[in-house]
């Protein structure tokens, strides 16, 4: 089982109450119609599936029903930090090595 | 036809007033505190007026600290999450605090009565920690689970809101759609112990 830190409850749950919610800072495109049906399924369907570091958005689906952002290691399964909706991660790719 | 409209517990099937009183030893005492006002509160809690329209209308400061509650003779507040809240009224008050509510707050906020989709199911007695251990993944120690603090978490793998009352009593805010399946755990998780109803 992981322990998970949630941001907004302030302390470790266990990861029953969790739900992931795929990769983290997915930026609705701000001109939907300007773009092609390429670039709009690149918005809608193409994930990262990095082997390392990666950036994902948890639910605390059982606790404040919150969404979160959280930098995981997807070989280690490693959880470096949990941080809040709008805020920016403190640990990226670039300054682990481009692991 | 009679027109009066007869409200009903979601357990009402189990007919727990009938059992109240018919065992009085065992370790585990289970009440529900059934029909009580429940009334979901949205609101930004950044925001002053907000705070104080709270205030003014329940007489008391709404829990802003994670996981924290409190308590007034009007209603209990429970922390749901940083704009979220759930406030226990007295049965058939839960009208009249939704107005007080709506006339003392401005702006963005929410208020829903959403007495019919829960219940509170009240556990006590000198192995209610064992059974709690049994139910929930959480720390029951009162450094990690204090009196007063409330947790969105799972009971019996079920989503639950838990206050601990007290060092052996905790009140479990559990959906109607899952108190009958509840109240069968809380029946064989006792069953080492011994069930009083009350
Ligand atoms: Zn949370």
């Amino acid at each position: 089982m992981l322990h998970i830190h949630c941001p907004y409850c302030e302390e470790m749950r266990e990861e029953e109450e969790f739900s992931p919610a795929g990769q983290a800072h997915i930026q609705r495109p701000l001109n939907p119609e300007e773009l092609s049906d390429e670039q709009w399924a690149r918005y809608l369907f193409f994930r990262k599936n990095p082997r390392g570091l990666h950036h994902e958005l948890w639910l605390h689906a059982h606790g404040c029903r919150k969404y979160f952002n959280m930098t995981r290691n997807s070989v280690t399964y490693q959880i470096m930090e949990t941080y809040k909706m709008g805020a920016k991660p403190s640990i990226t790719a670039s300054e682990e090595g481009q692991s | 036809m009679s027109n009066s409209v007869q409200v009903e517990s979601p357990l009402h099937h189990a007919q727990l007033d009938q059992l109240i009183g018919q065992s009085n030893s065992g370790g585990i005492v289970l009440h529900e505190a059934a029909l009580l006002g429940h009334l979901n509160l949205r609101g930004n809690s950044d925001d002053a007026e907000f705070l104080a329209g709270v205030q003014e209308a329940l007489g008391i400061a709404l829990p802003i600290t994670p996981c924290s509650s409190a308590n007034s003779e009007l209603a209990q507040i429970m922390w749901l999450a940083p704009d979220e809240w759930l406030i226990v009224v007295a049965s058939g008050s839960e009208y009249e605090v939704e107005q007080k509510l709506r006339s003392y707050l401005k702006g963005h906020f929410a208020v829903s009565d959403i007495s019919g989709a829960q219940t509170i199911l009240e556990l006590s007695g000198s192995n209610v920690v064992e059974l709690m251990k049994k139910s929930t993944g959480y720390d029951l120690h009162l450094d990690s689970f204090p009196v007063g603090k409330v947790i969105g978490t799972t009971f019996a793998k079920a989503g639950a809101h838990i206050l601990r009352v007290s060092e052996d009593k905790f009140q479990l805010v559990v959906r109607r759609s899952f108190s009958d399946y509840i109240w069968l755990w809380i029946q064989q998780g006792s069953q080492e112990y011994g069930l009083t109803i009350v």
